[in-house]
């Protein structure tokens, strides 16, 4: 058993001269919900596309549950444990609410079936089919999404977006889940909401997650451990309301 | 060199000359027009559905594909040789995806992510490579292959070649085989995702590679059928033989909006009704080839995205 479910060593990428990470090393518990601040610019989002396989690293690497899954194709990636949301949103929009879901569950083998069953509708397609869609709407129901299975994805208002990537995340079934800003746009009452509903599926579907956010008491109120990050580098790390509080955070952040 | 300058169906006119006779002899005259129409217009459709798959799944114009479907005939010819028709016929579809997936593999997968642009000079140097290699292989001069005669039967006085029939029947029957795989079946669900956002796609766990290769698998066979629609039409195999019917098939699919799978249909059978109306009217029939593109040029100033195709929303 591993004590911790992400261990990044010396992760870094520099695109020609510029070093967007270096020597970025974080280390997240089971279960933890972890978090990932800095100023615009800090490197936050280049990480996520480290730890997803979009961007292979050009130093370091990093493992999964103590897997060393660095280095594998996006798909793989995901299939290891780890699903994202976006920064900014990236929903199958001419695809309705449900069918985004279920793009989601396209791997899980729990609804297997091939593409002739498929194709020919044979019992086993609409078996499968029905039951991925039961467990599509279950995780809407987490989201209040439920009602608005059957809309356009692009007609959902931005909230409602945020809220669906994370479903469709949750979807691929992570060991880790990665979310990019999920409180950015939504009014304290809704970032409420969201703090609830992430404590709920870490403990629903035994999982840890990593986020980054620029509402500081969102962060404080859920991370209980962070990493700053500024100019690719590590700032500080550690107890949330040490990290914060650390006069080189503040400087960081009111800059100065 | 227009497919409907062979004509399959003829008016055989009568010696009478009443005021009747001549209002039969129209109407014969518009069932010809219609009956070619269609049968041009489904060999269209059939390679337009190739292009509107690809480039709605994958966003890639194949310009290839027009060569796959000479790939095919010649497929047809080799194995006619030997065998009969419907080994010919699978053994063509199959040469056709081969063809396609190991195209798509060498040609186009390394350049994922490159500009569009690198994607398409890719595509058209293929088309020229897969021309001078049949070239080599098979000659210059064509090859003469009768696939199956159907035979010709008598719709009100007019003479109907039975393909043309097929051409249309199994061209509908693709279309509709095509949106339900598309629309209800896992793996068209997938492609749905990869064609909205492939990045996306791939964070949740889809192997768009696997879903692209699909795609051009799926094209490949519809490129094989639409050559033996062409071999049905016009028995003769020649290098250059998937080059004009591309381009046309490649118009039908903008004009009916490129990525829409009955936008491909109705495109082609535009394209065919047009064709076979410009050949029927002598003063105009040297001009076929200018007015079909014409009406592409037209139909692209007036509506972009062609008949079917979806509006592209603008990214803020």
């Amino acid at each position: 058993m591993n004590d911790y479910i992400l261990e990044t060593k010396d992760l870094g990428i520099s695109f020609g001269g510029l070093k967007a990470a270096q020597n970025v090393n974080i280390k997240i518990k089971k279960n933890q919900i972890y978090g990932l601040i800095g100023p615009n610019g800090a490197g936050k989002t280049t990480i996520f596309n480290l730890l997803t396989g979009v961007y292979k690293p050009t130093t370091g690497t990093f493992f999964l549950d103590g897997e060393e899954i660095c280095g594998l194709s996006q798909e793989k990636i995901n299939h290891k444990g780890i699903a994202r949301t976006f920064q900014n949103i990236r929903l199958f929009n001419n695809m309705t609410v449900v069918r985004n879901v279920m793009v989601g569950l396209h791997n899980d083998p729990a609804f297997k079936c091939t593409v002739w069953e498929s194709f020919l509708r044979l019992p086993r397609h609409f078996k499968s089919e029905k039951a991925m869609r039961e467990r599509a709407k279950e995780l809407l129901k987490i989201f209040d999404l439920d009602d608005e299975r059957n809309n356009y994805a692009c007609n959902l208002p931005y909230g409602k977006q945020r809220k669906l990537e994370i479903a469709r995340a949750l979807a691929t079934n992570p060991k880790l889940l990665l979310l990019d800003e999920p409180a950015a746009g939504m009014n304290p009452h809704e970032t409420e909401d969201l703090e609830k509903t992430v404590r709920f599926i870490r403990d629903e579907f035994d999982l840890t997650v990593l986020l980054i956010e620029h509402d500081m008491k969102f962060v404080a109120g859920l991370c209980d451990e962070l990493t700053v990050l500024n100019f690719g580098t590590v700032l500080a790390e550690g107890d949330t309301r040490t990290a914060l509080q650390d006069p080189e955070v503040i400087r960081a952040y009111i800059g100065g | 060199m227009n497919i409907s300058n062979l004509l399959d169906c003829s008016v055989m006119s009568g010696g009478g000359a009443s005021f009747g006779d001549k209002l039969a002899d129209i109407g014969r005259e518009l069932i010809t027009i219609i009956i070619n129409g269609l049968s041009v217009g489904g060999i269209y459709a059939m390679i337009a559905l190739g292009y509107t798959m690809v480039y709605g799944i994958a966003k890639m114009l194949n310009f290839a594909h027009g060569d796959i479907i000479m790939v095919g005939a010649y497929a047809i010819y080799v194995v006619m040789l030997i065998s009969n028709p419907i080994v010919a016929i699978l053994c063509s579809i199959v040469v056709c995806i081969l063809m396609g997936v190991l195209i798509e593999k060498v040609a186009y997968k390394p350049l994922r992510g490159a500009s569009p642009l690198a994607v398409l000079i890719t595509a058209i140097g293929v088309s020229y490579l897969l021309q001078s290699l049949a070239q080599i292989i098979f000659g210059s001069d064509p090859k003469f292959v009768v696939v199956y005669d159907f035979g010709a039967i008598n719709i009100l006085g007019v003479r109907i070649q039975v393909f043309t029939l097929v051409t249309l029947a199994v061209t509908v029957v693709v279309m509709v085989a095509l949106t339900l795989f598309v629309k209800m079946t896992r793996i068209g669900r997938a492609m749905i995702a990869v064609s909205e956002d492939k990045g996306a796609a791939q964070l949740m766990g889809i192997n768009v590679n696997n879903i692209i290769t699909v795609t051009f698998a799926i094209g490949s066979s519809l490129a094989a059928v639409a050559g033996l629609f062409y071999l049905l039409k016009a028995p003769t195999v020649s290098n250059t033989l998937g080059a004009m019917p591309g381009i046309k098939a490649f118009t039908a699919a903008v004009i009916g909006g490129i990525g829409s799978i009955p936008g491909a249909m109705l495109g082609g059978l535009l394209l065919g009704f047009v064709e076979c109306i410009a050949a029927k009217i002598t003063v105009i029939a040297p001009y076929t080839d200018a007015i079909e593109f014409s009406i592409l040029i037209i139909i692209l100033l007036v509506r972009p995205t062609g008949f079917l195709g979806k509006k592209r929303r603008e990214k803020v």
